[in-house]
């Protein structure tokens, strides 16, 4: 029995959770201490993982756990992470880490700030949803998938509708909700349809993915059921046309929430389509990558050409979001190594990249009180280092070779260029764009002139948002000079998809 | 067993309630009605049948009505034991008819008769139907439901709990004894499956529609109540062993999570003296373990995890899918999305909203020891059967396995 | 010594980042500290690229001073550097310009730190163009870039800052997305980015294997991705008709900034051409050369003209930047059409020595315009006048690097073109003597020059008072020092420069 890692990651937060809410609502400092604590621990851990992956060994998954938990139905509470996952395991303990870091609550100077109302409710939810995003990204049991899926799901609710944005929180929530629980349910129907299937085929009753993989659906079956399963859990990943959620709930979300929604919550989907929908359907994503592929890159131009629209600069995120997004799954359509292994790194580049941006936007918003472009401006003087931060992670959301963002981008459109030269040329308007809107951002926020109504009431960010803006931005430049320190896990994992895929 | 855990529960939130905890009679007349459940889910005989389904039904006509000074629940006790009385004749009518076809009594001597072919296939759903409407009135399947909201508003909360909770599950005991055993064995099932399935989406669907409008809490738990029938029937439908399996996991996890929906209402108009859901604005904020109580409970019937609901619904969806009835799995999920749009708003007023004049803090809302233990209990309940399924899934299996 | 010397490249290019970090952990008040810092530091990577220099393998083919290491692999890239006399020559121009842009820029006083780092960090961009031999890198490298010079015109420049960086960024990027796009491809195609076998294999490939090309003949695709890669390059240099952020981004740019643009980013277009174009697309670039000759002279005429017509000085400067560059590309557009002859050699030449030259000649005339202008705070030709008397070594200075762009036999400016011309005439005949006509508004626009800054009446406001006029300081004349005596000494003899740059070029054309 090897040392059970993976659980403790998952677990961790969700005793986390309890504690805090065990502990009085009066004692603030406790319930932040346990947050920090655990969620450094959770970073630890995760880090641990990534580092003692072995990059060598294409077997497949490593870590494996495996408890009985349903022998009846063959539901085990399984874990095991493959080079696709352990970055992205690795980027949910980043997120958590800087999301409590922004949330603190207090300021060097003692003076409140962050998350006031019920903290320790919003950091047991928040980590309630952290829990449920590690354990999708570590479950090798198709149930157990959807149980932590549905886990990381419904606190967002919560967290959006009590601590969100009060002119639209409301709404956002709910949209937010319905959207990413009809889209589950539609592929649990599907997973339940293939997993009767592979039973009628095998004889073995049991939700374990690896078997699964290898239940060899028929053609018509694979074609039938791609659609909904791909497409039900690519509605977290903001597919086109079913991403109208996601900028309503950036927009309407607290900063930690942001980060991890769009850091963490939108790979989720991701993924999980990837997961399920192609690995368990290879031959469904082959006959049907073309649509795939089409939506793909009407997200990741249309999100970039609204994101210029954008005068709110969560919306503006949001829809950046959308574009980037986009582009993970113009990756994954692609079915060929370089696109997989581009949209691996995407996944991974994004959310610590757009984590970034919510944290800054937070930064922003919490002292001037407004996110409209055009009412903001001079940032930088007051607060050099957010600004740095937020212009590097522009620089990566523009693709800029030097960080995280071209090393993704790239082989993203190398994949593509594959299978459809004309579309990584239309697809490549987006970077233009991107391009556009970043650097309009940058110039009206942080280097125009302050407005004359802004100016004495705004303060620099603390110690915490220092030291969480430092964290996020070593990992994009990190990638983005040393490739080598994440491509090839990512490829291990992709091997592994290319195997299920036929070699192709 | 279950019925009596229902029934324990049901006690302790009724000692509280005035008028009605000091009144021995109402924990005679519980006692009494749990016991006809415990009959009504053993009996395998038709007569047998009857006089557990009226032992079971008589007692909670009295108990709804019991608030004698209070006009609802008198009206509420009126109408139940109206539609009661006139549905268990029709049932008892179909009963007959049954014993006129077959000559027998006992549900595996008419299985055996049904399969010997002494009944025509007309006949035999005829009776179905009439039998069904007897049941469907006790379990609140459209149209047999209209009763359902009154009743659950007007009688006392606890007893309100107790029958959409164990009288329903009863009603689906006999239920699947009936279908499973009596008119297994030859070609009907495809007939009435498919009545049924038309049954149950119709129920879902009705069921959810009506609980998004409404603005009383027990009003949209009796719609919401409706419609959970209308999920377990997913599993009856499916006809099978995981079938059978999955509707009585559905009704523990239902049973326990509903309970302390209505626990927790109980609590609520006691202090507060309103059913109205927007008088739980800033609930979160005067009890936080109240609300925090309500979360997992309104989330278990959401169908969310880690909560029983959620593993309820998979089961049946499975079972569902297994049968080949793709079409009802999709009308399931569809309809849980409904349900989840007014679970979350029930959640939003109570964790979002905040009181008039935001004097949360002078109104807090105390919790007696009775409640506290029950609301304890069924929480960790609903979460231990989210979780740790295994053992509480082969309980159900192996009362399946009976029935075969 | 021995990791030196075998790490020459990596540690000039590298060098730089090191030195800015340094300098970001310096107190951010020690204005003096952080600029000596970074002057001396700049130094390191000229000293390096000297000894480079000598120790150059003339006859030597092929490149050196190699180094490869692993980079992506997953993509076949890797982190390979070298040089041949073309890009030696380009290094030693911009190690060369960089410490002098520094030591222009101590006046700079507005977030001293952020500034030297940032013009530190700029360096490495340019080396890193200069000196890739994988294409990825290259690309990295060229877009690395402009960040720097992006955020140099938009923190420290003047007035209409913010509208000119973003002109120039986009401008910039849009040019640069063809040829991501353009590489792409390539990548896809052969699965490797070294630059090395994509010379063998491109030019002369009869398909591309991996390339969904949706029907396209494989001539069409190749036109379509030399032009995808000429617009990029030319918007760099930039050629006639995108040219129009140059003049808005040279005149917003702090002086150092424009001194480098000037002097170096403008070359990494032209090197584009020399390095990837050329030998890339061969048959595409003599198809088209009559095209690309055609863009050079209306860059050569228009610069000319546009220049004349300029009120503002640091303008005037900045079109006789279009219209010198011009010499480059119709250098190149010549060689292109008869490429391997002796007139391409020659004009080849020309066009490499007139990179450096304009390197030179536009740094320091940028460098004394903003000498001036920070003593007058006014840019406005009319508003000068008759200031010789005023400060005689300034004018001297002034004339002195004017006559050079002007391409007075004797200077550098005047070798360098007359290789250009003499190359093309035998090619493009009608170009050249269009571009001819050129040459003679080029000698109008500076003597214009002068003559408004110089001479004509004493404008009477910078003679007494608070605004009396300083002569050129010790600090100031120290940067002109060098490009001084190297405009003379190739204008001299320039036989020590064009002979590295001879042999690259028959070997390479």
């Amino acid at each position: 029995m090897t040392f059970p890692i993976l659980s403790l990651i998952v677990f961790i937060p969700m005793v986390a959770a309890v504690i805090m809410l065990l502990i009085p609502a009066e004692r603030r400092n406790e319930t932040r201490a346990v947050a920090l604590a655990a969620a450094t621990f959770d970073l630890l851990l995760a880090a641990w993982v990534y580092v003692q992956y072995l990059v060598n060994e294409m077997t497949g998954y490593q870590f494996v756990e495996t408890y009985r938990w349903l022998p009846q139905l063959g539901i085990s509470l399984k874990f095991g992470v493959d080079g696709m996952s352990a970055p992205l395991v690795l980027l949910t303990g980043i997120v958590m880490f800087t999301g409590v870091l922004i949330s603190w609550g207090v300021d060097d100077n003692h003076h409140p700030a962050g998350i006031q109302d019920r903290p320790r409710e919003f950091f047991a939810f928040l980590f309630i949803l952290a829990s449920g995003v590690f354990g999708v990204f570590a479950s090798l049991d198709l149930f157990m998938l959807f149980f932590f899926y549905e886990i990381a799901v419904f606190p967002m609710y919560l967290l959006i509708a009590i601590w969100g944005w009060v002119k639209t929180r409301e709404y956002a929530a709910m949209k937010l909700t319905l959207y990413l629980f009809v889209g589950s349910v539609i592929s649990l129907v599907g997973a339940l349809a293939m997993y009767w299937a592979a039973y009628q085929s095998t004889g073995v009753l049991s939700f374990d993915m690896l078997l699964l993989e290898k239940a060899n659906f028929p053609l018509n079956f694979q074609v039938a059921w791609f659609l909904p399963v791909f497409f039900g859990f690519a509605v977290l990943g903001g597919i086109f046309p079913f991403h109208n959620w996601s900028p309503d709930g950036h927009v309407a979300a607290p900063t930690a929430v942001s980060m991890f929604h769009a850091g963490v919550l939108m790979k989720l989907g991701a993924f999980a389509a990837l997961r399920v929908g192609i690995m368990l359907l290879p031959e469904g994503a082959k006959y049907w990558s073309w649509l795939v592929m089409l939506l793909a890159g009407i997200a990741v131009v249309y999100g970039a050409f609204i994101a210029f629209q954008q005068t709110d600069m969560k919306y503006m995120i949001g829809f950046s979001s959308v574009s980037h997004m986009g582009l993970v799954m113009l990756g994954l359509s692609t079915l060929n190594k370089t696109g997989l292994t581009g949209a691996g790194v995407q996944m991974f580049s994004h959310g610590v990249m757009t984590a970034l941006f919510f944290a800054v936007t937070g930064m922003i918003y919490d002292r001037s009180h407004t996110r409209q472009i055009p009412e903001l401006g001079g940032m930088n003087k007051i607060m050099p280092f957010a600004s740095v931060g937020f212009i590097i992670g522009g620089l990566v959301s523009m693709g800029m070779p030097g960080f995280s963002g071209f090393i993704a981008e790239f082989p993203i459109f190398m994949g593509v260029w594959h299978v459809n030269s004309l579309l990584a040329i239309v697809a490549s308007i987006s970077i233009v764009l991107t391009a556009a809107y970043i650097l309009r951002n940058i110039r009206d926020v942080f280097f125009r002139p302050m407005p004359d109504n802004l100016e004495g009431h705004i303060t620099d960010v603390t110690v915490l948002d220092k030291i969480a803006i430092v964290t996020l931005c070593t990992f994009m430049i990190g990638i983005g000079l040393f490739p080598s320190v994440m491509v090839p896990m990512v490829q291990t994992g992709v091997e592994n998809i290319l195997r299920l895929l036929g070699g192709a | 067993m279950l019925f009596i855990f229902a029934a324990a529960m049901t006690t302790l939130f009724m000692m509280d309630v005035e008028k009605l905890g000091r009144r021995g009679e109402s924990y005679l007349l519980l006692l009494a009605s749990t016991l006809g459940m415990n009959l009504m889910a053993s009996a395998s005989d038709l007569v047998m049948l009857y006089l557990a389904i009226e032992t079971t039904s008589i007692p909670l006509y009295v108990l709804s009505g019991f608030m004698v000074d209070d006009e609802k629940s008198t009206e509420s006790g009126f109408k139940y034991l109206l539609f009661g009385a006139m549905t268990s004749a029709v049932m008892l009518y179909g009963f007959s008819l049954l014993f006129g076809f077959t000559g027998t009594t006992n549900l595996y001597e008419i299985a055996a008769a049904i399969a010997g072919a002494q009944v025509s296939t007309v006949t035999a759903l005829g009776v179905i139907t009439l039998i069904l409407v007897g049941l469907g009135f006790k379990v609140s399947l459209v149209p047999f439901h209209f009763w359902a909201p009154d009743t659950y508003e007007g009688a006392p909360t606890p007893v309100a709990g107790f029958l959409s909770t164990a009288s329903k599950a009863a009603g689906f005991a006999v239920l699947v004894r009936l279908f499973f055993i009596a008119f297994a064995k030859n070609g009907l099932s495809p007939d009435w499956t498919t009545g049924l399935a038309v049954l149950a989406t119709l129920t879902m669907t009705l069921g959810n529609l009506v609980a998004m409008t409404q603005t009383n809490i027990k009003r949209l738990l009796a719609y919401s109540s409706i419609a959970h029938a209308g999920y377990a029937m997913i599993g009856v439908v499916a006809f099978s062993d995981l079938g059978a399996t999955s509707v009585i996991f559905y009704l523990i996890a239902y049973i326990l999570t509903n309970l302390a929906a209505f626990g927790i209402v109980a609590v609520f108009s006691r202090v507060s003296g309103s059913d109205r859901i927007a008088d739980y604005a800033g609930l979160s904020r005067r009890s936080p373990w109240l609300a925090m109580a309500m979360l997992v409970a309104f989330l278990s019937l959401a169908g969310m995890p880690p909560f029983g609901g959620f593993v309820a619904k998979v089961f049946v969806f499975a079972a569902a899918v297994k049968a080949d009835m793709i079409w009802l799995a999709f009308v399931g999920v569809i309809n849980s999305i409904l349900g989840v749009y007014y679970y979350l708003t029930v959640l939003k007023v109570v964790y979002l909203y905040r009181m008039e004049g935001e004097a949360e803090e002078s109104h807090p809302i105390p919790l007696t020891r009775p409640y506290g233990i029950a609301l304890v209990v069924l929480s960790l309940g609903v979460l231990l059967i989210g979780t740790l399924f295994a053992p509480w899934f082969g309980a159900s299996g192996a009362a399946a396995l009976n029935l075969f | 010594m021995d990791f030196l010397s075998s790490h020459l490249l990596t540690t000039i290019l590298f060098f730089p980042v090191l030195a800015a970090l340094v300098i970001l952990f310096l107190p951010g008040g020690e204005a003096k500290l952080i600029r000596w810092t970074a002057f001396v530091a700049s130094l390191v990577p000229f000293a390096l690229s000297l000894v480079i220099w000598f120790n150059f393998d003339k006859s030597a083919a092929g490149f050196q001073f190699e180094e490869q290491y692993v980079w992506y692999q997953a993509l076949n890239s890797t982190f390979h550097l070298g040089v041949d006399g073309l890009s030696l020559t380009m290094v030693l121009l911009t190690t060369l310009l960089t410490p002098l842009a520094l030591l222009a820029s101590f006046s700079i006083s507005e977030k001293v730190k952020a500034y030297f780092m940032l013009f530190l960090l700029l360096e490495t961009g340019m080396l890193g163009v200069f000196m890739a031999l994988d294409l990825l890198i290259f690309f990295v490298f060229w877009e690395v870039g402009l960040v720097p010079m992006y955020f140099l015109i938009n923190q420290w420049g003047s007035a209409n800052r913010n509208y000119a960086s973003l002109k120039f960024l986009i401008y910039t990027m849009a040019g640069s997305l063809g040829l991501l796009l353009a590489v792409q491809m390539l990548g896809v195609a052969f699965g490797t980015y070294d630059l090395v076998a994509l010379f063998d294999k491109w030019p002369y490939a009869a398909t591309l294997p991996n390339v969904a090309l949706g029907g396209m003949s494989i001539a069409t695709v190749k036109t379509i991705a030399f032009w995808a890669f000429v617009v990029a390059f030319a918007i760099k240099v930039p050629v006639w008709p995108f040219h129009t952020w140059l003049p808005d981004a040279h005149t917003e740019a702090p002086t150092a900034g424009s001194m480098i643009l000037a002097g170096v980013l403008l070359k990494l277009g032209a090197y584009g051409f020399l390095r990837l174009v050329l030998p890339f697309y061969p048959m595409q670039a003599q198809q088209y050369a009559w095209a690309l000759a055609f863009l050079a002279v209306m860059a050569i005429i228009f610069g000319a003209f546009g220049a004349y017509g300029q009120t503002d000085f640091k303008r005037l400067v900045a079109y006789s930047s279009v219209n010198h560059m011009g010499f480059v590309v119709l250098g190149i557009a010549a060689a292109a059409k008869v490429a391997g002859t002796a007139d391409a050699h020659i004009a080849m030449n020309g066009a490499v020595l007139q990179m450096f030259n304009h390197g030179l000649s536009a740094a320091g005339m940028f460098f004394l315009v903003g000498v001036i202008y920070e003593r007058t705070h006014t840019r406005n030709l009319s508003d000068f006048g008759g200031l010789f008397p005023l400060v005689p070594v300034y004018g001297g200075i002034l004339i002195f690097t004017s006559m050079a762009s002007l391409g007075l036999p004797g200077l550098n400016g005047f070798i360098s073109e007359f290789l250009v011309v003499r190359g093309a005439w035998g090619p493009l005949p009608v170009f050249t003597a269009l571009a001819m006509i050129g040459l003679l508004f080029t000698g109008a626009y500076i003597l214009k020059g002068i003559k408004d800054v110089l001479h004509g009446p004493l404008n009477e406001h910078w003679a007494h008072g608070e605004h009396k006029l300083t002569e050129i300081n010790t600090r100031e004349i120290l940067v002109m020092a060098p490009l001084m005596a190297l405009i003379l000494w190739i204008g001299v003899w320039p036989a020590w420069i064009l002979d590295v740059i001879n042999k690259a070029v028959v070997r390479l054309f």
